[in-house]
């Protein structure tokens, strides 16, 4: 039955459309000469340059990379404890608890996150800065982090830990020598989720910067809810770029490696 | 031992930053407003010892969730939230499936591909795939443009600045999270099944209504729930697709925070819209425990 009917075919076709016509519009558009952004006035990397000589972009965009960088490996340590508390540890008093309070931030309406957090901030007297965002964003993303890896550990074999443990590791060194390698590629999608997530959140950081940080998506607010400009549509285009290529070369990565497994698992039997 | 710190660690930081965060939410929604720092009444004294803590008690009421009710700004915001939430759920569900269905019958070598384009959107900054409709919904903008040029319309439609561009927002932001629990039920429906009921004298279409539908039911749900909680709370797509006629519940408490600085009814509005989520928060979580137990 897999076949491609007319109407399957309009659908994908109107379907991607739909997703990516309007960031086409908003690339070609970043080329745009004028300053009007719907009225096309002839191809220029004019906004481009200003953009790269805009000081406060410049200095949000460091601010949002630090703490993406804190938050997303902070919270995939402890997203990874987390996952393994809720796999491995069995009963213990509070486990409901813990998963709710596990699977509970996925869901919660981002401007509740950020107010309960800005609240606690203010009660125990924490200066508010880039500290306070790393604090909020890291425990937001550890939840995504603990779910990402919990699903791959529910189906991990134990018997291979119990060998290792069985020709002479420790707990720790079968942890790092066999669990970790298995692990690792959930480890690594963990990471990048909680590190996009950190990059693209506005509300939770408005919510925790205070005065003194200002983040890249906080800056892109406060300019675009003046209305479209050429600048932001020249910032949007990098960040795009930026995006797909990380996603098609994560993808290709993963596809050659897969590849490569299969190969080495048919020499194998081979052998 | 081991397994202890193991556990205490995540479980430190999550009641810390999560569990305390809301039950200081809980306490200031039933504090009053008061012109200091910070902006509330009674904050809680130790120094006073235990008459402290029962003053601080005692000061404590549910006048800020009557004045919620009082004042028919907020219950109009809930409501008009769970409107738009429904109605953009099902708006995503309608454009969603025929993407989902033609995604799971496409030829095998190209759904990898597929399934990249749809999660593609969803690693780009959220604010931007916002932004991006700005410049095509405005009345100089590219669809008017469009629509003039090609001479169906003389006048510009005011399609920014209305409900209906916040509908676009949702349904375009969201639409990943609608197909790709779809996808994967359709992706494993037994096409003999569907061969069966056509050998039986169903017609295509009532083959897909009585056998197609019912089978990517969960996917269905799972696919709604996914959009409508999250719609439920949204505050970037109403703020800057929507006019001042939009209200949805987000904004609200945010205006509320930033412009009023009435952090006492910012705190009760937060209270009242988590006890709306939690309904269907338990649906979905009941839902997500069927699939798994049914796929053992």
């Amino acid at each position: 039955m897999r076949r491609l009917t007319w109407f399957n075919t309009t659908a994908l076709t109107l379907g991607f459309a739909f997703l990516y016509l309007p960031m086409i519009i908003l690339i070609i558009y970043s080329f745009n000469e004028s300053k009007l952004v719907t009225v096309w006035a002839g191809f220029s990397t004019k906004w481009y340059g200003e953009l790269l000589g805009n000081e406060a972009f410049l200095s949000a965009a460091w601010v949002t990379l630090k703490v993406a960088v804190f938050s997303s490996t902070l919270a995939t340590i402890l997203g990874t404890l987390g996952a393994l508390v809720l796999v491995r540890a069995g009963r213990f008093p509070g486990r409901t608890l813990f998963s709710g309070m596990i699977y509970a931030p996925l869901v919660m309406p981002e401007v509740i996150t950020g107010l309960s957090l800005l609240l606690l901030f203010i009660g125990i007297g924490l200066d508010r800065g880039v500290f306070t965002i790393v604090l909020a964003h890291t425990t937001f993303s550890m939840c995504f982090v603990s779910v990402v890896v919990s699903s791959r550990l529910v189906s991990f074999d134990r018997s291979l830990e119990e060998a290792a443990l069985d020709l002479g590791c420790s707990p720790m060194e079968a942890f790092r020598l066999v669990t970790l390698p298995i692990i690792a590629p959930a480890v690594i999608s963990g990471w990048l989720l909680a590190f996009t997530l950190s990059l693209d959140d506005l509300v939770i950081a408005s919510f925790t910067a205070g005065p003194s940080a200002t983040t890249l998506p906080m800056k892109i607010w406060s300019s675009v809810r003046l209305g479209v400009s050429p600048e932001i549509n020249a910032l949007s285009t990098l960040m795009i770029g930026i995006v797909a290529i990380g996603v098609i070369s994560a993808s290709l990565i993963t596809k050659r490696a897969a590849l490569r497994q299969e190969a080495e698992e048919r020499a194998a039997v081979q052998a | 031992m081991r397994r202890a710190a193991l556990i205490i660690i995540p479980y430190f930081w999550l009641l810390a930053l999560f569990l305390v965060p809301f039950l200081i939410v809980l306490k200031i929604s039933l504090s009053d407003t008061a012109l200091a720092i910070p902006p509330y009444t009674p904050t809680l004294d130790f120094s006073n010892g235990w008459q402290g803590i029962k003053d601080f008690w005692a000061a404590l009421d549910l006048e800020n969730f009557e004045f919620l009710t009082t004042d028919d700004l907020y219950w109009k915001a809930y409501l008009s939230s769970l409107k738009i939430a429904v109605i953009a759920t099902f708006l995503t569900l309608l454009v969603g499936y025929p993407i989902a269905y033609g995604m799971a019958n496409a030829p095998d070598h190209w759904r990898p591909t597929l399934m990249m384009l749809v999660i593609l959107p969803f690693w780009t900054s959220f604010l931007i795939r916002v932004y991006s409709w700005m410049g095509i919904l405005s009345n100089e903008g590219y669809l008017n443009q469009l629509l003039m040029g090609m001479g169906v319309i003389s006048e510009p439609l005011t399609i920014l600045n209305t409900n209906t561009a916040v509908y676009i927002g949702i349904v375009y932001t969201y639409l990943p999270f609608m197909i790709l629990p779809i996808y994967s039920a359709l992706e494993r429906l037994d096409a003999s099944l569907l061969e069966a009921a056509e050998d039986l004298g169903c017609s295509r279409l009532t083959a897909f209504w009585l056998v197609t539908v019912p089978l990517s039911k969960n996917g269905i749900i799972a696919g709604c729930f996914l959009v409508f909680i999250p719609t439920l709370g949204e505050f970037v797509i109403p703020s800057l697709l929507g006019g001042s006629k939009t209200l949805m519940i987000g904004k609200v408490l945010w205006e509320e925070f930033f412009n009023n600085r009435d952090w006492p009814v910012a705190s009760a509005v937060a209270v009242i819209l988590l006890l709306i989520l939690i309904i269907p928060i338990i649906l979905f979580q009941r839902n997500e425990q069927k699939q798994r137990e049914a796929d053992g």
